[in-house]
């Protein structure tokens, strides 16, 4: 902690003032705002609304679509990141090593980070789209039917493969700074002591890695809970049918599209925990890396 | 075969194999653009009957112009140009405006002492937790009582509130030593003038890392501009292309919507590419 300080207080509040000002306005009134909805019911008309109490929340969480849409975002979120981090490792532990030309792979391997989610999507329909995509066209002449407008598991699939897609990269600079912080001389060791590379992997490198592994699990998970939306809205809608609908594709549809504002915000707090739970674990991580 | 010469063998075998995954992984996040440009020279008719060409056609200066110029799809959507500036509008004003909202508020907080400051770091930390799509509906009406709808300030202002900028910030002015202060002090000089001769400065590599981050986040924004936005003019690339696309029909003018996709690539790609080395540092370091 500093010692010496400047003196003052008019100062640093209004330094602070600007910063203060957007989060009040733009966050904590609208998070606040999403409670307070959360125990209303409006009328048909929007005319009046009336304290129900719990009522929004039990509706939510005794519907069974939105159940599916927990449990469709469970699969969703899960595949995303195992697949992102599978990849993004695995080619960071090749991109690591001594070879010629290893800047470059790494340049190459590094720049779809600037990709918006929502062109990922765009990408991955002008490969797949069953008319116009080579792949979609592929898949049809080998006689399997391909059409991820009509059929909901490969809407998923597709999304789930453009999702991913967009992260690996991300995954790919945390995993090649961490695999580079693992000092030589450890691996050189357990490589006199006669342990082959895969052998290595597994037990002096994966376990280093394990920190930099968790952090990036929390993140690529938060990734595919929220920030998937423009993949899911420019790929499918949410559709075919609700094949597609994550739990954050819900709570736009019920408040934008249905203006069931009630619901909406019920299903924006409950959204709001599964968040703070996740920083949460995150920052106990954080805490817990800086003292070792 | 002596036993140097098997080794010699195996280290081959070794680098042929990790060539060839690195060239596989690099395929696979090349491929894609590969064909987007392919597809961005060739006429309507050719991609819409799905004739899928490899290699460049001869309409890439007609595509090109008529998406900039006017823009395509089946709503002869906005011409990517207006996108593009509005985009790159947006996405400069958020990331110089968290940038220096972040700034100042660290410095607030690292180098005074002052009744609530922690309070006020709280206040701004929470704001992690409470992303933009857990808040959408009464975040909209927020702004339409303001009426910032259909707005540049709407676009920008409520996203200019950084948690995590404040918090690299911080933790850099930590390291800045005591005697700094003091020398300062000491010569007369008020914390204002501090900031500006001295931590401004040393602030630079951190500011040009973050700034990379930053303008990819702006500039990738998508639910925002979509909630805030439906005058065409304020339109920006990455939504305005979707809503080219819609419901992904195979009458789309998939040639201009393919030259939009390179047009909407092209400025976030060359940011990183241009500033990799500091990106990647300040990535790795910002969050953890």
């Amino acid at each position: 902690m500093r010692k010496v300080h400047f003196k003052g207080i008019a100062l640093p509040y209004l330094l602070l003032l600007p910063q203060l000002v957007i989060t009040g306005l733009f966050f904590f009134w609208p998070a606040g705002m999403a409670v307070y909805q959360s125990f209303l019911r409006e009328d048909a008309f929007g005319l009046s609304s009336q304290f129900v109490g719990w009522e929004n929340y039990a509706d939510v969480l005794s519907d069974p679509t939105w159940l599916e849409s927990a449990a469709r975002t469970g699969v969703f979120s899960v595949s995303v990141a195992v697949l992102a981090l599978g990849v993004a490792l695995f080619l960071a532990v090749q991109a690591d090593k001594h070879i010629r030309g290893a800047d470059t792979y790494k340049t190459l391997l590094i720049w779809p980070y600037a990709v918006a989610p929502a062109l990922a999507a765009v990408l991955w329909l002008f490969m797949f789209h069953p008319n116009i995509g080579i792949f979609g066209r592929m898949l049809n002449a080998l006689g399997i039917p391909w059409d991820y407008r009509l059929n909901g598991g490969q809407a998923l699939t597709l999304v789930i493969l453009a999702s991913a897609w967009k992260q690996v990269s991300y995954n790919f600079i945390f995993f090649l700074a961490g695999l580079q912080s693992i000092p030589r001389a450890v691996l050189e060791a357990a490589a006199i002591d006669g342990a082959s590379p895969m052998r290595r992997f597994w037990t002096v490198v994966f376990p280093l890695l394990s920190p930099t592994a968790f952090f990036l699990l929390v993140v690529n998970l938060v990734y595919a809970f929220f920030d998937t939306f423009g993949v899911i809205h420019s790929l499918t809608q949410g559709g075919p049918g609700k094949s597609t609908e994550t739990l954050i594709y819900r709570v736009y549809t019920d408040g934008v599209m249905n203006l069931n504002l009630g619901s909406s915000a019920a299903q924006s707090v409950i959204l709001m925990i599964i968040v703070v739970v996740l920083t949460a674990v995150q920052f106990r991580y954080v805490e817990r890396k800086v003292h070792y | 075969m002596d036993l140097a010469e098997k080794t010699r063998r195996r280290r081959r075998r070794e680098a042929v194999v990790t060539h060839l995954c690195l060239i596989l992984g690099v395929l696979i996040f090349a491929f894609p653009i590969y064909l987007t440009i392919i597809g961005s020279t060739h006429d309507v008719n050719t991609i819409g009957r799905g004739d899928v060409p490899m290699v460049p056609g001869g309409e890439a200066v007609a595509n090109y112009t008529q998406a900039w110029e006017a823009g395509g799809g089946r709503y002869m959507g906005t011409p990517a140009g207006r996108m593009l500036a509005n985009s790159l509008v947006m996405a400069l004003l958020i990331a110089f405006g968290k940038i220096a909202i972040s700034l100042t508020s660290a410095y607030a907080v690292v180098f005074f002492r002052f009744p609530g400051r922690m309070v006020c770091f709280w206040l701004i930390f929470i704001t992690l937790m409470l992303p933009v799509e857990v808040r959408i509906i009464p975040t909209f009406q927020v702004m339409v009582d303001l009426q910032l709808i259909n707005t540049m300030t709407g676009l920008v202002v409520p996203l200019i509130a950084s948690a995590t900028a404040t918090l690299l910030f911080r933790q850099f002015f930590l390291t800045i030593p005591d005697e700094y202060v003091e020398a300062a002090k000491i010569d007369g000089a008020g914390p204002l003038r501090f900031f500006r001769d001295v931590v401004l400065p040393l602030s630079v590599t951190n500011v040009a890392a973050l700034f990379v981050i930053l303008f990819i986040y702006g500039w990738n924004q998508y639910l925002w501009p979509l909630l805030i936005v439906n005058d065409r003019s304020l339109e920006t690339i990455v939504v305005g292309l979707t809503k080219m696309i819609g419901g992904g029909d195979s009458q789309n003018e998939w040639n201009v919507i393919m030259a939009t996709a390179v047009y909407a690539l092209l400025p976030p790609v060359a940011v990183v590419l241009l500033m990799q080395r500091w990106f990647v540092k300040g990535l790795t370091e910002t969050e953890k």
